[in-house]
């Protein structure tokens, strides 16, 4: 009873460092919402605006029938028309243009004579993604036309053809993948922030000394100094997924209660990893850069843009301290593939593993880092 | 005059010791960029490579295992072979898989016969970019199949148009190559914050800025003597991440190294302005440090076309993109690795940096200004 009132008492001073100073209060709810907002319209990797340059020798109906798939494409933008060689370098050295449309002059004639119609696609490969998707689109374009066009002068069918279908999301809008992320990614930072500087701040004014020498216990101290961070988490993330159903539209699937399971486990061992960081720290400069140490390598490495599987295994290996690529399995899971709790405990205990570990351990330096 | 430079040499000197004695500084200068170019130039890839992809052969012959050959061949994939649908339809489920490929036990009589044999693919859409991909990868291998396969059954296809690809800059289409240059950039932009944005907070926080405001020393004074060292320790950062690049990841660059190195200078400048901005205008390290991290690697990281493509961005979101510098910084040094010195793209972007520094600059002394009344 004693116990359960001093970790209270702990963590409505905790509460009150963070909220009661009015720039840090707007830290901690304007940022998150900014950033879900603008992260959120922001992170795709969908073409959706592929600027192009026509570049047609034929005179050919054939040719212009091929081109008019290409301005028929919501995707593609016609950027004007060239005629003549010299002109592609600079279209494509000053990006104005992601692609050229290359028709050679004996297009309408091989067409109809049977021969292959030569079509050169130049795309600026500076980006290679967006390069390879948008010549994935072109290819389609002009597939669609060539079976037009056999359809039309009696060609064979092929022996073969594929049906593709994309299961989960149909569309393939890689928008969701990533703005789902965003639940993962905000919360690390905000209790990364919450509970990286708690510590440093009470070492830097000599309080934290007095802390040690009242009854708490370290168990104690590290409950009172990590509620915030978890409760903070929880409504932080909760106001997140809202907007991300209501306002973005993303289907949420799976068993909430799988997402909130994780979220509270992803919570624990991103605090605990807060609260070492700042359990090892001296000064809250420090206590900062430890935070963004790790938080930096944690985002980028966490499969939240790139996928993990394209690493090398070194890395991959790495990852597997990263509770955030655990979680943002989960959430992408939960929201998009309907999973529930039986897909998801190979990423739930890895997690709490983390967690455990890294909360014992600033219990410990609790107590040894007296300085 | 004489005064003057004695007094900004007396501050360098300060802020060089202080760096020096809290090692930190020159950890996040020289160790952080290696440490973490290291681990993302190796890390950040979008080349799927050896995708699990699971093919369902119904029923195995001739033409079943050429293409099994096809997939496994090919170096994008690492083809599962799997008797029915329903377990690779588990397997997709459980991510073991990223995509199937259905063969069903009618495909080799549909092929030989004068039908079209179906066959469906299923890709994994949750990471859709990555979906797209396989299923472009799919169609490459494919093609090339069914085009041997049908001269050999006698079916021989016909391909009206043949496309021809010519990728420019980046023939091999190897994504480390734009992404370590934007990953210098962001890297850069942490580091130009990280330095400096705690440096003005630090000494309002322990008071000793008031001492330093009855002394002689002018405003301009301290900024600068804040600048130049935190400068100096930055480029060295920089220059080590360029020579990584080129000699570890081999990013071939085609730029001169001129440009670089002034490009480099201003968005270090930049970086340093921002940093020292968030450090004049926050009260506290706290405050500071929090601001910091919001607005620099997120920012960086989302916003600068460093792996998403700011042309697809909705308009609101692409006009907010220019008051990311490591946009601009990101944009030059794409095109001066990959294509080299392209002015247009150098000038304007350059301009861009330029005019941020400035406004920078110009929030700075007058914030700094008003404290002192």
């Amino acid at each position: 009873m004693l116990m359960l009132r001093r970790i209270i008492s702990l963590m409505i001073k905790e509460f009150r460092t963070l909220l009661t100073d009015k720039q840090s209060r707007m830290v901690l709810v304007v940022p998150p919402v900014v950033q879900l907002l603008v992260f959120g319209y922001a992170a795709s990797f969908d073409l959706n605006h592929i600027n192009y340059a026509v570049y047609n020798e034929d005179r050919g109906v054939e040719s212009r029938q091929l081109l008019a798939g290409f301005s028929g494409s919501p995707v593609f933008v016609n950027y004007g028309t060239i005629t003549h060689d010299s002109q592609i370098k600079p279209l494509l050295d000053t990006g104005k243009v992601l692609l050229i449309l290359h028709v050679g002059e004996d297009f309408s004639e091989s067409l109809h004579l049977g021969r292959p119609a030569p079509l050169q696609i130049l795309i600026d490969g500076r980006n290679s993604n967006t390069a390879l998707l948008a010549l994935n689109y072109a290819q389609n374009i002009v597939l669609a036309f060539d079976g037009r066009w056999n359809r039309r002068h009696g060609g064979r069918p092929a022996p073969a053809v594929l049906i593709q279908r994309a299961w989960f999301n149909a569309t393939l809008n890689s928008h969701w993948f990533i703005i789902v992320g965003i639940v993962a990614l905000l919360n690390l930072v905000v209790t990364l922030e919450v509970t990286a500087l708690s510590v440093a701040r009470e070492r830097e004014a000599g309080t934290f000394d007095q802390l040690l020498v009242t009854p708490m216990t370290p168990f104690e101290i590290l409950v009172g100094k990590s509620l915030p961070g978890i409760i903070i988490g929880l409504l932080e993330a909760s106001f997140i997924i809202t907007l991300i159903v209501l306002w973005f539209h993303v289907p949420l699937r799976g068993n909430i209660f799988a997402l909130y399971l994780g979220l509270l486990i992803f919570l624990l061992s991103a605090i605990g990893i807060g609260l070492m960081i700042s359990s090892l720290a001296v000064t809250q400069q420090q206590g900062l850069m430890g935070a963004f140490l790790f938080m930096v390598p944690a985002v980028i490495l966490s499969g939240f843009a790139t996928p993990i599987e394209n690493m090398p295994p070194l890395v991959q290996w790495i990852t597997y301290l990263n509770p955030m690529r655990y979680f943002l399995v989960i959430v992408r899971s939960v929201f998009l593939q309907g999973a529930s709790f039986d897909l998801l405990w190979s990423q739930y205990w890895p997690m709490l593993l983390i967690g455990i570990t890294t909360l014992s351990m600033a219990a410990l330096l609790f107590r040894k880092r007296m300085y | 005059m004489n005064n003057n430079a004695m007094r900004l040499r007396g501050l360098i000197r300060k802020e060089s010791l202080q760096i020096i004695r809290d090692p930190s500084s020159i950890g996040i200068a020289f160790f952080l960029p290696v440490l973490l170019l290291l681990l993302f130039g190796y890390g950040v890839s979008l080349d799927a490579r050896d995708v699990a992809i699971a093919l369902v052969v119904e029923q195995p012959g001739p033409e079943t295992s050429s293409l099994i050959s096809g997939f496994s061949q090919s170096g994008y994939f690492a083809p599962q072979v799997m008797l029915s649908i329903q377990e690779a339809e588990q397997a997709m489920m459980e991510r073991r898989v990223d995509g199937i490929v259905w063969l069903r036990s009618d495909f080799a009589k549909e092929m030989r016969s004068g039908h079209s044999a179906q066959v469906s693919v299923i890709v994994n859409g949750v990471d859709a970019n990555k979906a797209r991909l396989v299923e472009g990868y799919v169609n490459g291998v494919w093609m090339q199949w069914l085009a041997r396969t049908s001269e050999v059954i006698g079916r021989p296809l016909h391909i009206p148009v043949k496309v021809e690809q010519r990728i420019w800059y980046n023939p091999a289409v190897r994504s480390r190559n734009y992404l370590v240059p934007g990953l210098i950039a962001v890297i850069m932009t942490l580091i130009g914050a990280m330095l400096t944005s705690m440096v003005v907070a630090r000494e309002w926080e322990r008071g000793t800025m008031e001492a330093l405001l009855v002394t002689p020393v002018r405003v301009k004074e301290i900024l600068l003597g804040k600048i130049i060292p935190y400068f100096i320790l930055g480029m060295g950062g920089m220059l080590l991440s360029v020579a990584m690049a080129i000699f570890l990841f081999h990013v071939p660059l085609h730029g001169s190294l001129l440009a670089l190195t002034a490009a480099s200078a201003l968005f270090m400048l930049t970086a340093i302005a921002m940093g020292l901005l968030i450090s004049t205008a926050a009260g506290s390290q706290f405050v500071a440090g929090q601001i910091a991290i919001v607005i620099t690697f997120l920012p960086a990281f989302l916003l600068s076309g460093f792996v998403f493509d700011i042309g697809s961005m909705p308009v609101v979101i692409q006009w907010l993109t220019h008051l990311v510098p490591a946009r601009y910084f990101v944009a030059i040094l794409q095109t001066l690795f990959l294509a080299g010195d392209i002015w247009p793209i150098f000038l304007v972007n350059s301009a861009w940096l330029v005019l941020m520094a400035l406004i920078f600059f110009r929030i700075i002394r007058k914030k700094s200004n008003k404290r002192l009344r």
